[in-house]
């Protein structure tokens, strides 16, 4: 049961670690590349992360934290620095797919929705 | 089950998903693409690293993993600050 578990949690961390590089690959442009890798850190590490806790757990003496340190620290900063990478490509002037920068693009929304 | 099957998977995936970063490094237009796929790589090392660790059964690899987390997100921080001013210590 519990080898069940932890199989099906170490599968879906790698699942998902491997469609966020995927995604790194794939996607058109910057703005999109950046939304996949963000994915591939908190559900996929983290659910690695819960698959080693939980190993750890059951197979050594005690609950095993050393986990909850590197999920907390990974939760804490992938926002941070997806925010910094934005921010930098905004400050490059990197184009998106529709050949505007998101900001003119949010603009020429609102004006179409007046 | 678990080591015989889900183990083995997981690193294949994991590997796939270190090529396809270091293809992004490499082929990326622009700079922003490049920290992107660094980041992404010491992220995917994170899980490797994660899965080293329950396939040997041994705790000591978390150590690395955190150290990995910390001098990854410095990395990523001052190489943004570096294009957003041209400076990273002002």
């Amino acid at each position: 049961m519990l080898d069940i578990l932890l199989s099906l949690l170490i599968l879906a961390g790698a699942l998902f670690t491997f469609i966020g590089s995927l995604g790194l690959v794939r996607l058109p442009d910057f703005y999109m590349r950046l939304h996949a890798p963000t994915k591939a850190t908190t559900l996929g590490v983290g659910s690695l992360l819960i698959a080693s806790a939980l190993y750890f757990s059951t197979h050594d003496e005690g609950v095993s934290l050393h986990e909850a340190l590197v999920t907390m620290f990974l939760f804490i900063t992938a926002p941070v620095s997806a925010h910094l990478l934005s921010k930098a490509a905004l400050h490059l002037k990197l184009r998106s797919l529709a050949e505007l920068l998101p900001d003119e693009q949010a603009a020429r929304s609102k004006g179409d929705a007046r | 089950m678990l080591t015989s099957v889900a183990l083995p998977v997981a690193f294949a995936l994991v590997t796939a998903a270190f090529v396809f970063s270091i293809w992004r490094l490499l082929v990326g237009p622009d700079l922003p693409d490049r920290i992107l796929a660094l980041d992404t790589l010491y992220i995917n090392a994170i899980a490797w690293l994660v899965l080293l660790g329950i396939h040997l059964a041994s705790t000591l690899y978390f150590e690395a993993a955190l150290l990995i987390a910390l001098m990854g997100f410095i990395g990523t921080v001052a190489l943004c600050k570096f294009l957003l001013r041209g400076d990273i210590i002002e």
